[in-house]
């Protein structure tokens, strides 16, 4: 016997999967999933909130009323009543959306996978934020593209950079952002940013990627137009029902001008056919009526005392030459380090001592954030922030003596 | 005679929890497709001894990796609570899985390791070793390799190639445990050596060849990432001496039932001892049930004759 391959399909995979790899980061993960660490990695939406009789309720009446529909295939766009509530959704934060415009996914998560098998090829630039959400760069990653990173500041993507990449005569199929309580980032693009933003994409004809998942979860100031409301020709917008109401129904949604939108549907349904009729009518059927909003306003002050138990905890815990910002709503706090310490090399140091975040190099495809660190406080209650901060606070005060002790 | 029970521990709380549970779940399907009463026990989900002790159990099969499964502290447990399990005894459970142990023990026994040198955290911490942080060079050599003394799967190793490179590799590998090896990085074909049974038991040798060049933990758990070759393509003299070193190694840690060493074969043919473990990997990707194979030994019939150990010193 010669070669022994314990793969037979190793040499056949396509050139897109070879940065689908297993990862230490990935394993620790698996323990940090355990009851006993207090997780502050995962973004998950605290769905305990989410009344289930209420739910029950609604899914019975859809079962009920129609389910000749809910339990068939549906059309690739999504039920038409559905993408109204959803339009209804943006109206919330002043966007004007038509139904029309607009392609019900599996999540926001497949409209970015569709948006890159539509916009991408092998070798084309995408502007993303440095540090940017994990999600978009893998679905992003899977079409070969080459990442061009903008850094962010408390105003959120700083546009001179992005500026001068155009002068130097970059040229982006497109900009992908998180203008609204960032992730991991937790910052939110200021207005003058945004009209900066958006004027500089049009004249150069680069289109946005309008990524906004947490924008009904603000707990403080006011509402800043998105970027859609500002150019909705050259703004491809994306949203969610993951934070308002449940993750566990995978809908979404991509508005878009009638000849993306027409590839993105027909991509679609290349991908799947169509989405789930039994989610999405459940879905239409929650956001009718008054009880979401009751439950969303509650959800939204329950996310704003849990970021005040982190922030008073990192006061508390963290050494001084840590910092982080006060995000306006969201789910993150974004941690930065001294920069000799290694977010993801602590990791197994962090869950050892039963609490879990993410390291920052997640974040970054150029190999940077390694002294970053993301919290997330959407889902622990309020004590269990305070504990897993303190004890990440004694870690990183330990691991800051122990490199003192390794430079005398 | 009774149904034969056996408890596949698998899991727990180490990082290689997942690795764990599927070698678990691979072990379990292995005995029950050979008729045999297998469930997996995760330690990290239920209270081990009192499950054990209620489900009236003929043998364990250890399946954890890591922490707790390979260092001994199960397998004192089991010997309280007078089930035979597979693999090797807990003491010797100690010795391996601790690098600083293993190291002294290769030393003492004349194993060829690579050189070494062991930094701890407390000394770091409380003793002022920072400032012989270049002694431990001066021992080793460059390149070096950095490693926790208690870890598996390479997790919280660092490749160090200059010594300004060597305080992060430090911090990374006490990470995950209280002291660090420095050991000099042999260059050379990165060979593994089975033995099922004992030390006069050994498996084909597998080479193994990762694409990336280095035997990293996604070049061990992603399929595909990694070549192997087995046997091994070595001279004949080579794989003699690497079985001559191997069954060496697995004598003087004295390994019973399964286990595994890790070798570098340098330019010359000398074969390096880097690792033993007392646990290998029963997943797709590993090492042991691929040197089964090339033995002409399924995975089903090698987890029955590994279980058959420990059935056999039951009283």
């Amino acid at each position: 016997m010669a070669e022994f391959s314990v793969d037979p399909y190793a040499d056949l995979y396509a050139r897109r999967t070879s940065e689908m790899s297993a990862s230490e980061v990935r394993a620790l993960f698996a323990v940090a999933a355990r009851p006993d660490v207090i997780s502050l990695a995962g973004g998950m939406p605290f769905v305990q909130a989410i009344p289930p009789d209420h739910v029950l309720e609604i899914l019975g009446a859809v079962l009920a009323d129609r389910s000749d529909v809910a339990l068939q295939y549906g059309a690739g766009q999504g039920p038409p009543a559905l993408r109204e509530r959803l339009a209804m959704l943006m109206a919330e934060e002043g966007t004007l959306a038509d139904p029309e415009d607009m392609v019900v996914t599996a999540g926001a998560q497949q409209g970015l996978d569709l948006i890159g098998k539509v916009l991408v090829d092998p070798g084309d630039v995408v502007v993303v934020e440095a540090p940017a959400y994990v999600g978009a760069l893998s679905a992003f990653s899977a079409y070969e593209p080459r990442f061009l990173q903008v850094d962010l500041d408390q105003d959120g993507m700083v546009v001179e950079q992005l500026e001068d990449a155009l002068l130097r005569g970059v040229r982006p199929k497109f900009v992908y952002t998180v203008p609204n309580f960032h992730n991991p980032a937790g910052v939110t693009m200021s207005g003058p940013r945004r009209e900066q933003l958006v004027a500089l994409c049009r004249e150069a004809h680069v289109p946005i990627v309008e990524d906004n998942p947490y924008g009904l979860l603000r707990f403080e100031g006011d509402v800043e137009p998105t970027l859609r409301s500002l150019d909705p020709t050259n703004v491809i917008y994306l949203g969610t029902v993951s934070k308002v109401f449940s993750p566990g129904v995978r809908v979404g949604w991509t508005v878009a001008e009638p000849g993306v939108l027409q590839r993105l549907i027909l991509a679609k349904e290349a991908s799947d056919l169509c989405g789930s009729n039994l989610t999405m009518l459940l879905t239409e059927r929650y956001l009718t009526g008054a009880t979401w909003r009751t439950t969303l306003a509650r959800l939204v002050s329950l996310y704003a005392s849990r970021r005040d138990a982190m922030l008073a905890a990192l006061e508390e815990h963290f050494p001084q030459d840590a910092s982080w910002n006060r995000p306006a709503g969201g789910f993150y706090v974004w941690i930065g380090l001294p920069d000799y310490l290694d977010a993801a090399a602590m990791l197994a140091a962090a869950v050892e001592r039963r609490v879990a975040y993410v390291p920052g190099t997640a974040f970054y495809p150029d190999g940077r954030g390694i002294d970053r660190m993301r919290l997330a406080f959407c889902h622990p209650t309020e004590d269990r922030i305070a504990e897993g901060v303190k004890r990440l606070g004694e870690l990183l005060a330990d691991e800051e003596e122990l490199y003192r002790s390794l430079s005398p | 005679m009774s149904q034969v029970r056996v408890a596949v521990l698998a899991g727990g709380r180490s990082p290689e929890r997942e690795v764990s549970l599927r070698s678990g779940h691979r072990v379990m399907t292995a005995l029950v497709s050979r008729g045999l009463d297998a469930f997996v026990v995760d330690p990290a989900d239920v209270p081990l001894v009192e499950t054990l002790s209620a489900a009236m159990v003929s043998a364990c099969y250890v399946a954890l990796h890591g922490k707790e499964g390979e260092d001994g502290t199960v397998q004192r447990l089991l010997e309280l609570l007078d089930l035979p399990y597979t693999g090797t005894r807990p003491l010797a459970c100690q010795t391996s899985f601790d690098k600083v142990l293993a190291k002294e023990t290769m030393g003492a026994a004349g194993v060829p390791t690579p050189p070494w040198a062991v930094i701890e955290a407390t000394a770091l911490r409380d003793l002022g070793a920072g400032a012989l942080l270049h002694r431990l060079l001066d021992r080793v050599g460059l390149p070096a390799v950095v490693k926790p003394s208690r870890a598996g799967s390479a997790m919280g190793l660092t490749f160090v190639e200059r010594e300004a490179d060597l305080p992060h590799a430090v911090m990374n590998a006490l990470s995950f445990a209280e002291a660090a090896i420095v050991e000099r990085k042999v260059e050379g074909v990165e060979i593994a050596a089975s033995m099922v049974g004992t030390s006069d038991d050994l498996l084909p040798l597998v080479e193994v060849v990762p694409k990336s060049g280095v035997f990293d933990y996604a070049a061990r758990y992603t399929p595909g990432a990694t070549e192997y070759h087995a046997p091994a393509r070595l001279e004949s003299e080579v794989a003699d001496s690497c079985n001559t070193v191997a069954a060496h190694t697995f004598r003087a840690f004295q390994l019973r039932d399964v286990s595994r060493a890790d070798l570098l074969v340098d330019a010359q043919g000398q074969p390096w001892v880097v690792d033993v473990n007392v646990s290998p990997g029963m997943t797709d990707t590993s090492l042991l049930p691929m040197a089964a194979r090339a033995a002409g030994v399924g995975l089903a019939e090698l987890c029955e004759r590994i279980l058959g150990f420990a059935l056999a010193r039951r009283t």
